[in-house]
C-alpha cells in the first residue's frame, strides 16, 4: 500500500525533527519521547473514533484488547498481533514480533539504543485509543531483540 | 476471508485517516514550538524535503515510469501518477508561462485537510499543506531537475481552490555540457 511509505516516512521525520534539536542530556530525551507520545495520544483518539463507528459495544476489556490486537493493529500495520498474554487483573502484553515501524532498521541488536523513540508515537497510539473507549491506561513498550517490541 | 469486499475500502480509508491525522497532530505540535508562522512554514519545508528525497526511490519502484521528456511531462506525472498514488487525488495541470517551465497543480479536493475546518485567527499565514511542497522539490530535486514550488492559492485561507506552483529552474548550462 502506498499510504505506508508515507505514514512510515512522516514518522521518521518526526522522530528526528523531535529529536535534533534535542542533542544534550538525557532530561531532553524524555521530552522529545513525551511530545512523541502526546501526538500519537491525540491521532490515536481521533483513529478510534472512526473506526469504531460502525462496530458493536464490546463487552469487557479483553473484548477490547482483541480488537486492539486484530482489527486495529491490522488496519494500521497491516498485520495482526502476534501474541496477548494477561495476568487477568489490568496488565496485558502485546508482542509483535516485526514491528513495521523497526523493520527498516535492524534485523538484532543493532541501534537498540534509539528504538525507543520510534514506539513512543505508537504507545500513544494505544493509549489515544484506549483512552476513548473508556479505559484509562498507562503504556510502555520494551524491545530486546528488533523488529519484535512488547 | 469471511471480510466482505467494504471492508477492504474502509481499511484503506482508515490508513489514510492515519496519515492525515498524524500530520495534523505534526502541525499542531509545531505550532505550539514556534511562534512565528514562517518557522512552522520553513520547517515543514524542511520535513518534507527530506520525505520527497525518499519517497522519490519508493515512486520509482513502484510505478515504473519511463523517462520523462519534457517538464509537462514530468508535471503531468506527478499529477496523474504520483498524486493518485499517495493521496488519491488527482489535480489538473495547468502551464503557466510561454517558456513552459512553470506549471500549476489545481486541486479540488485536499485530502490532508479533511479534518481542518479553519485556520486559527493568528496563524493566518500558516501553509498548512507545506510539506506537499517541500516533497515535490525533494523528489525533483533527486531527479536532478531542480524547481521551486510553493502555494499559489489555499482553500484554508479562503481561495476557491489549492493551488501548487511549481518552476522548473532552467539549467542550460548543464545541457550543453552534456552535449558536447
Amino acid at each position: 500500500m502506498a499510504d505506508e511509505a508515507l505514514f512510515l516516512l512522516l514518522h521518521s521525520e518526526m522522530v528526528a525533527g523531535c529529536t535534533a534539536p534535542a542533542e544534550q542530556g538525557e532530561g531532553e530525551n524524555g521530552r522529545c519521547t513525551t511530545k512523541l507520545e502526546s501526538m500519537g495520544f491525540r491521532v490515536g483518539q481521533g483513529l478510534i473514533e472512526r473506526f469504531t463507528k460502525d462496530t458493536a459495544r464490546f463487552k469487557d476489556e479483553l473484548d477490547i484488547m482483541k480488537f486492539i490486537c486484530k482489527d486495529f493493529w491490522t488496519t494500521v500495520f497491516k498485520k495482526q498481533i502476534d501474541n496477548l498474554r494477561t495476568n487477568h487483573q489490568g496488565i496485558y502484553v502485546l508482542q509483535d514480533n516485526k514491528f513495521r515501524l523497526l523493520t527498516q532498521m535492524s534485523a538484532g541488536k543493532q541501534y537498540l539504543e534509539h528504538a525507543p523513540k520510534y514506539l513512543a508515537f505508537t504507545c500513544g497510539l494505544i493509549r489515544g485509543g484506549l483512552s476513548n473507549l473508556g479505559i484509562k491506561s498507562i503504556v510502555t513498550a520494551e524491545v530486546s531483540s528488533m523488529p519484535a517490541c512488547k | 476471508m469471511s471480510r466482505s469486499p467494504g471492508r477492504k475500502q474502509e481499511n484503506h480509508k482508515i490508513s489514510r485517516e492515519l496519515f492525515v491525522l498524524t500530520y495534523g497532530a505534526l502541525v499542531a505540535q509545531l505550532c505550539k514550538e514556534y511562534e512565528k508562522d514562517e518557522d512552522v512554514n520553513a520547517c515543514l519545508d524542511r520535513m518534507g524535503y527530506s520525505i520527497g528525497i525518499r519517497l522519490i526511490d519508493d515512486f520509482l519502484a513502484r510505478s515504473a515510469v519511463k523517462k520523462c521528456r519534457s517538464y509537462s511531462e514530468t508535471a503531468d506525472m506527478i499529477a496523474q501518477v504520483a498524486f493518485k498514488m499517495y493521496l488519491g487525488v488527482t489535480p489538473s495541470v495547468s502551464c503557466n508561462s510561454v517558456t513552459g517551465n512553470e506549471f500549476s497543480l489545481i486541486l479540488d479536493k485536499n485530502p490532508l485537510v479533511d479534518f481542518v475546518e479553519e485556520l486559527p485567527a493568528e496563524r493566518a499565514s500558516l501553509c498548512y499543506c507545506n510539506l506537499l511542497c517541500g516533497v515535490i522539490r525533494g523528489a525533483l530535486e533527486m531527479v536532478h531537475l531542480a524547481a521551486e514550488v510553493s502555494f499559489l492559492q489555499d482553500r484554508l485561507k479562503g481561495d476557491a481552490v489549492t493551488e501548487i506552483g511549481i518552476t522548473f529552474l532552467r539549467k542550460s548550462e548543464d545541457r550543453r555540457h552534456r552535449r558536447n
